[in-house]
């Protein structure tokens, strides 16, 4: 468990990136930091690894103050990925994803043997092990920059717009595989986006920021987007304009579930899917399964 | 009278080609002062270059005091050191220590700066110490500057210890210098050949260097934006 305690930050500059945030994010679940650009996602999760430290207040994992905590430790036991992989461009990928491994002291040959073991788990054929990070398209990188944040078994993964500079088609694979995985593992998943779909769609808990890092609403898909809790949010996921706004039309196989666009979402069934959080927006259908 | 058949003459000329006052031994002697400027100048300049490029910090006090460096007329420089510190080495390997700080200095905190700071910023929160951000990140990642900088600096003090020829010390100056007063244009020009042809060596061989030390993926990815924009 990660828990911030009215956690401050201000910059040098006088910014107040973050301002007396208090947050509980539980373990073994994905809680995603979702708000427009500035509203201190960023300073949030880098405050978890101590790439940045609060004016004040305190930052605990697991009941700990990791401000008592070594920086560079602490950042080895946290896996951490971004946005444009921030992968070593003149190191090979199995290198890249061996990274941590290699600071920690494990010999060359097991590090490299876990590194193809982790290309297998983050689904990128192991024929890249050779290639340099630029000889890849942005997904495959992204891939990489997820195997080199499983690399220790990390309890903790923090994830700050993994996809967010990927295409569309590939962003969703990734969302996918990121969801299976985390089914999979069950790691202490931090994600930042400014997508409010992604948020809805990996999270188990939302937390959706003002600016000055201030929480407008936390909770899960269902609660937020059955309660918003006041107009900031339910503009920020859309609900005030219908875009989240569904209705039923007759089908041959049961009701076809119409978004506000007037697509087809899917087909309402009677029972409820099998796993995974259900919530209004959520129906079985062809953008989220594949079938 | 044809000064370049003279030149050639004289260069093949076995009696030019032995002895202390020869140029083989001139050219190893021009070589060891270049060489030993280079070392001073790079045990000063590069520590403090990678530090400003690791920081961020001091690089406008970098930039003015480099630029000052530069502006400094060096035949100046090594008189008036020679003035002050007596004839001998010294005072030029001073004045050309002082003429090949700054590209070396600006090769090392500019081929850091031309670092992705995303890619130092994800090295240092993967749990790199400040060592092994400068170590496995910046000094790999900065080479090619780098050694721009070390290309830039060699030509220059080769080309001018020869001028320090005239304070009584060896190198290949000495042909010029001492054909000169006597005339001796076949002596002149000859020295000047083998100075010319010495900096296009070493430029050539540093330069094969630059290509090695280019990491492989940085390489790669040269290509592949190569081919984007073609
Ligand atoms: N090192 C810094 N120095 C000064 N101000 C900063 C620094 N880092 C961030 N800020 C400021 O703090 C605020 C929050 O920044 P942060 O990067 O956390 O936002 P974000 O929610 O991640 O935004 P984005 O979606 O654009 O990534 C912004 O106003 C930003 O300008
Ligand atoms: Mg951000």
């Amino acid at each position: 468990m990660i828990e911030f305690r009215s956690v401050t930050k201000q910059f040098p500059d006088g910014t107040r990136a973050v301002d007396s945030l208090s947050l509980v994010i539980p373990s073994r679940k994905t809680t995603v930091l979702v708000g427009s650009s500035g509203s201190g996602k960023t300073t949030i999760l880098r405050m978890i690894n101590r790439m940045v430290d609060p004016t004040s207040g305190v930052v605990e994992i697991d009941g700990d103050d990791i401000a008592g905590k070594e920086p560079v430790k602490l950042r080895r036991g946290i896996g951490y990925v971004m946005q444009n992989s921030g992968l070593l461009p003149h190191r090979k990928v199995i290198d890249n994803i061996a990274t941590v491994l290699y600071l920690t002291g494990v010999a060359r040959g097991r590090a490299r043997g876990r590194a193809l073991e982790l290309m297998d788990t983050v689904g990128l054929d192991r024929a890249f092990a050779d290639r340099y990070p630029s000889q890849l398209s942005g997904g495959q990188q992204q891939r990489v920059g997820v195997a080199r944040g499983l690399a220790v078994d990390p309890n903790i993964l923090l994830m700050d717009e993994p996809f967010g500079a990927v295409d569309p088609i590939v962003r969703s694979e990734l969302q996918q595989e990121l969801l299976r995985l985390q089914r999979e593992l069950g790691k202490t998943v931090v994600f930042v986006t400014h997508d409010i779909d992604e948020a809805f769609l990996l999270g188990d808990q939302i937390a959706i920021l003002k600016t000055g890092g201030e929480i407008a609403q936390l909770g899960t898909p269902t609660e937020i987007l059955s309660n918003p809790a006041d107009d900031f949010v339910s503009s920020f996921v859309g609900t005030d304009r219908g875009a989240r706004a569904l209705h039923l039309a007759p089908g041959r196989f049961g009701n076809l579930v119409i978004d506000g666009t007037g697509r087809p979402a899917g087909i309402l069934v009677n029972e409820s899917p099998t796993e995974g959080p259900s919530w209004p927006g959520q129906t079985r259908g062809p953008s989220t399964d594949g079938r | 009278m044809n000064n370049w058949l003279d030149a050639l003459a004289w260069l093949v000329d076995p009696e030019n080609l032995t002895g202390p006052g020869g140029v083989p031994a001139r050219t190893v002697e021009h070589l060891g002062y270049t060489l030993l400027t280079l070392v001073i100048a790079a045990a000063i300049a590069l520590p403090i270059g990678y530090l400003i490029g690791h920081t961020g910090r001091g690089r406008g006090l970098a930039v003015a005091v480099s630029g000052g460096f530069r502006a400094l007329p060096t035949l100046g420089l090594v008189t008036v050191l020679a003035l002050l510190m007596g004839l001998g080495i010294l005072a030029p390997l001073t004045a050309l220590v002082i003429l090949a700080i700054p590209p070396l200095l600006a090769g090392a905190y500019a081929g850091v700066g031309a670092v992705e700071r995303s890619t130092i910023d994800s090295a240092r929160a993967v749990g790199m110490t400040e060592w092994q951000v400068f170590a496995q990140v910046e000094l790999p990642l900065s080479l090619p500057l780098a050694i721009s900088g070390l290309r830039s600096a060699t030509l220059q003090v080769i080309a001018t210890w020869t001028v320090a020829a005239i304070l009584p010390v060896g190198g290949l100056g000495r042909f010029m210098l001492d054909g000169l007063p006597v005339r001796n244009y076949a002596e002149v020009l000859g020295g000047a050949i083998v100075v010319i042809l010495l900096a296009l060596v070493i430029d050539a061989v540093l330069a094969g260097t630059q290509r090695i030390v280019i990491p492989r993926g940085v390489k790669a990815l040269r290509l592949a934006s190569k081919r984007m924009h073609a």
